[in-house]
């Protein structure tokens, strides 16, 4: 990048914020994803939200791509940066402005840390339920921008349910506000839902307003084991079928529960086929009441042993189960690919039983977890990234597991996004129609492709022969033979 | 040998999934990613891969790391990081990058390596702090040491009058039966700062029937110099404390400084390669015990009286995330009738003295040192309870520095209190009775 154009982003945020030493371009040239990374030419920290937006102008007239980033834990890539990109830094953006307590909202900065704003309003008698596996440092900016979903998901609904408004930079620098503290507002399109789930690509959040609901009183936490996955899959459809949506309900198969096992020695039986962990909360009548009825429903369905929790600390035992599912999975070996392929529940024996298969075609270990009351699945590959040839049969495994979702009427991301990781994948989902829908609207609002590009599909689709353009210029020239 | 190749099992395990972030004391004062576990690691493997040179900022970075190791208790992948980071301080040191160096070879070889001239240094040090005060300025001994030292003058606590080794003799026999033969450290630290703390150690030691060995061989345990990269002076040490231990047959090397106890179960993997010496090697870190680890697995004597005091525990890094041991100081603490005990908020995050890091890199350690004393002051403790001297020192410099009126104790010293207490409460009885 340019000196000159170093020194006019040092003009707008001070020196001291724009970083281009090799150590800072090297340390954000990755997120979670595995095998993907690139450097940044500069990595800047905005001061605020006018910041943002000279940073944004700066990029449409100097011709450079804009990368926001928070704590760098997606699973698709979409913080990391392409060539001729900057890093804009959300996380120092910790702010929690106001916890309503009569209106029941959050007002927050986008570097919130997820854990962080739970506790806060937890202190208070409140509950913000989206609860993602890496809440204890994903900010809620990176949650808003991939619609994370969670543990809580199947009865509380996942990060788009809370968003009740956004501050917002528009990739062509201006700033708007978007929804507030109405339970209901329908003047105009539904602007919010458009940028939530957007994946840095439509908008820069620079403050989120978000419904918090009051903490549920109480809870109870059971672990049901069962010969196979189908037994364990009827039981999830007895349970909803019941009218019963529990918090949490949480499967894990063969693979992970001997990982587990290995990894925590819980002492759970490893020749299990797979176990559910079911959490229900509510009124108190009401949780008993609940934990009675899917007691029986997992009897009936032949639960080899049921565990029920007395205790507060009987219910954290139960769930490490659970909660160690990765950390076991990961240290099996050096490279770990954790997947989200999510099918209507009702498919989900199926969809495992499918996943396992395809892993003994391609010799490859695949362990399987997931949220089994609403589908979403995380077969996890594990791999070495250095041994190539496996690496071949991984992706293969992968193409074959997606292939499958869709065929169930699933979908290739229930939770971690497109990003880059995905691009591939999505042109399965949607047809050209679908895919041109969302580039309308990419190149509507933001029409020099400055913010994240080359995120979720590509934008300029070629529709002729020859070399492709390399300038803007020569874009320009031949925009007609263009999209 | 010592290879200066990082082995890369370690650095591929890291996924950078980035779960260590929120628990980092470094990360959480920059912000930054090179200042996190997750962007330490890369860039070693960027080193070890030949993309980064040994630049001043990544030489920095793995000085500024405290080696907490809190980063490695929260990683799912169970990522070795401190293998790695003290791998690449080898690195460093070895290729004569650090410009610390001579300053910590000063530290390391004259002062911590030799028994003999660590007591000389403290000897003098107390001397000053007893007489000689206001004319330390003019002695030479100040001259040698580069200035930042001269803040240590403030962080060390009052060396004390007798130093533990002087006062202990090599075998001590309990009262009653013997049940157990352990061996004692009485490390550097805590034998010219906390001589009080070795005595109540061996004290409860000798209350819980042990027969306490304490050779006079014994010498530093190694660890401070292997955190900085001096690995073969690390090594030397740890020989001579092998051979000095190997002597008796014990059951068990009691340790009481957390960081001596974590390095001393690692010096069987310090001599894997060594063919002669790695079975003693071994066998001395499978018998070594932090004292607190050791009197729950001999279900230590409860004492029989009452304390009315509101305490709090900080975990030792070395303690918490090295030797991963949490409940069993809990469980000593709480066995003492009367206690109110109150959990500290963040009880294991560092608080920055890891060990000479507070005298090498003074105003960072101040920064992380702050927080803690926040946490402590918010508890309305009377005492903190801790098994480590750096974090003892540390922390009573944090609270003298706040003006806080909190005593900063070792549970072991607090045991014994009430052991003392107990007895005491018994022959009163017996002479009203
Ligand atoms: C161990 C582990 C477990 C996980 N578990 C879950 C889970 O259970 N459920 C789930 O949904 N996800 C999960 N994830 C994925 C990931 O944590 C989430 O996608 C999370 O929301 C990302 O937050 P972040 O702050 O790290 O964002 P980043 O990774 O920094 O960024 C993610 C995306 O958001 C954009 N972005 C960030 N901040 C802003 C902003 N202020 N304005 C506009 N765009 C922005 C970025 O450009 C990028 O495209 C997990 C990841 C890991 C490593
Ligand atoms: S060290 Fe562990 S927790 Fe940190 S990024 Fe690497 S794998 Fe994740
Ligand atoms: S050892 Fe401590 S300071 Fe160093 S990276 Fe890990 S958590 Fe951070």
């Amino acid at each position: 990048m340019d000196a000159r154009v170093i020194k006019r982003l040092e003009e707008i945020v001070g020196r001291e914020n724009v970083l281009t030493s090799i150590e800072n371009k090297i340390t954000y040239s990755y997120d979670a994803t595995p095998s993907l990374a690139s450097l940044p030419e500069a990595i800047v920290i905005p001061r605020t939200t006018e910041d943002i937006s000279q940073i944004l102008k700066l990029a449409n007239e100097e011709n450079f791509g804009v990368v926001p980033r928070g704590s760098g834990t997606g699973l698709s890539g979409g913080a990391v940066p392409l060539p001729n990109t900057i890093i804009l830094l959300m996380n120092r953006w910790r702010k929690i402005i106001e916890i309503d307590t009569e209106n029941l909202t959050a007002l927050v900065e986008p570097g919130v840390i997820t854990a962080q704003l739970h506790q806060e309003v937890e202190r208070k008698g409140l509950f913000y339920p989206p609860d993602p596996g890496s809440m204890t440092i994903s900010t809620i900016g990176g949650n808003v921008a991939e619609n994370a979903g969670g543990l809580r998901g199947l009865k509380y609904g996942v990060t788009k349910n809370y968003v009740l408004g956004l501050e917002v930079v528009l990739p062509t620098g201006e700033i708007l506000n978007i929804g507030g503290k109405n339970v209901k507002d329908v003047a105009g399109y539904n602007l919010k839902d458009v940028l939530i789930g957007s994946e840095g690509t439509l908008a820069v959040f620079t403050k989120i307003l978000l419904k918090l609901i009051p903490k549920p009183q109480s809870s109870r936490t059971m672990l049901a084991f069962f010969d196979s996955i189908k037994t364990a899959g009827k039981t999830v459809s007895d349970i909803i079928a019941n009218h019963i949506t529990p918090a949490t309900l949480e499967f894990l198969d063969n693979v992970t529960i001997k990982c587990v096992e290995d990894y925590a020695h819980l002492g759970l039986p490893t020749n299990v086929g797979a176990l559910l962990l079911i959490e229900v909360d509510g009124h108190p009548a009401q949780v008993d009441e609940e934990a009675r009825k899917i007691e029986e429903i997992c009897r009936k369905n032949n639960a080899t042993d049921l565990k029920v929790a007395n205790s507060e600390t009987e219910a954290m035992n139960l769930k490490t189960a659970r909660r160690s599912a990765f950390a076991a999975l990961a240290r099996v070996k050096p490279t770990t690919i954790l997947e989200d392929a999510t099918v209507p529940r009702s498919f989900v024996p199926e969809m495992v039983e499918k996943i396992q298969e395809i892993a003994n075609k391609y010799q490859i270990i695949i362990g399987n977890f997931g949220h089994a009351g609403d589908g979403n699945l995380h077969p996890t590959a594990l791999t070495d990234e250095r041994d190539k040839e496996e690496m071949k049969r991984v992706e293969q495994a992968f193409e074959e597991i997606f292939d499958f979702a869709l065929k169930l009427g699933g979908t290739i991301t229930g939770e971690h996004g497109v990003g880059l990781a995905k691009r591939r994948f999505l042109e399965k989902q949607y047809n050209e129609a679908g895919i041109e829908f969302m580039r309308k609207i990419k190149r509507a609002l933001d029409p020099n492709g400055v913010l994240n590009p080359g995120k979720i599909f590509d934008l300029i689709n070629p529709r002729c022969e020859g070399r492709l353009p390399l300038s803007r210029e020569e874009i320009e020239k031949y925009k007609d033979l263009w999209v | 040998m010592f290879d200066l190749k990082i082995p890369p099992e370690l650095i591929i395990q890291c996924m950078h999934c980035g779960m260590c972030l929120p628990v980092c004391p470094t990360y959480n004062l920059t912000f930054l990613e090179k200042s996190s576990p997750r962007g330490r690691i890369r860039l070693v493997k960027e080193v070890e891969d030949g993309n980064l040179p040994l630049t001043e900022d990544f030489i920095n970075e793995m000085y500024f790391c405290l080696d907490c190791q809190a980063c490695q208790t929260v990683c799912p992948a169970g990522v070795k990081y401190g293998k790695i980071v003290e791998s690449a301080r080898i690195k460093i040191f070895k290729l004569g990058k650090d410009k610390q160096a001579f300053m910590k070879k000063l530290i390391f070889k004259f002062v911590f390596a030799s028994n003999s001239l660590f007591k000389f240094f403290a000897r003098i040090v107390r001397f000053y702090q007893k007489k000689l005060k206001p004319l330390a300025f003019n002695f030479g001994l100040y001259e040698i040491i580069p200035k930042k030292l001269l803040q240590i003058e403030e962080l060390a606590p009052e060396i004390s009058d007798k130093f533990s080794d002087e006062i202990l003799p090599e075998v001590l026999k309990p009262n009653g039966e013997a049940k157990y033969k352990v061996g004692f450290l009485t490390g550097c630290f805590m034998n010219v700062m906390y001589s009080k703390i070795n005595i109540d150690t061996v004290e409860v030691l000798l209350e819980n029937n042990c027969e306490v060995y304490i050779p006079k061989e014994q010498v530093c345990c190694g660890s401070v110099m292997a955190h900085y990269g001096d690995i073969e002076t690390a090594k030397k040490l740890a020989k001579k404390n092998i051979v000095a231990f190997s002597k008796y047959k014990l059951d068990a090397i009691v340790v009481n400084s957390a960081g001596c106890g974590a390095f001393m179960k690692e010096y069987g993997e310090l001599f894997e390669d060594d063919k002669e010496f790695r079975e003693k090697a071994e066998n001395i870190s499978r018998l070594t015990k932090d004292v607190n680890e050791f009197l729950c697995e001999i279900d230590f004597k409860r004492p029989d009286v009452e304390l009315n005091l509101k305490v709090t525990y900080h975990d030792a890094c070395h303690l918490a995330h090295t030797q991963r041991i949490t409940a069993q100081p809990r469980k000593i603490i709480k066995s003492l009738n009367g206690i109110d005990f109150v959990e500290l908020n963040e009880s294991t995050w560092c608080c920055g003295s890891a060990g000479i890091y507070n005298i090498l890199r003074y105003e960072d350690s101040m920064k992380i040192l702050e927080r803690k004393i926040k946490n402590i002051l918010e508890t309305n403790a009377e005492i903190v309870l801790t098994a480590n001297p750096g974090c003892h020192a540390q922390i009573e410099y944090g609270l003298k520095k706040a003006n806080a009126n909190i005593k900063v104790m070792h549970p072991v010293t607090i045991l014994n209190l009430a052991y003392k207490l107990s007895k005491k409460s018994m022959e009163e009885k017996v002479d009203t009775a």
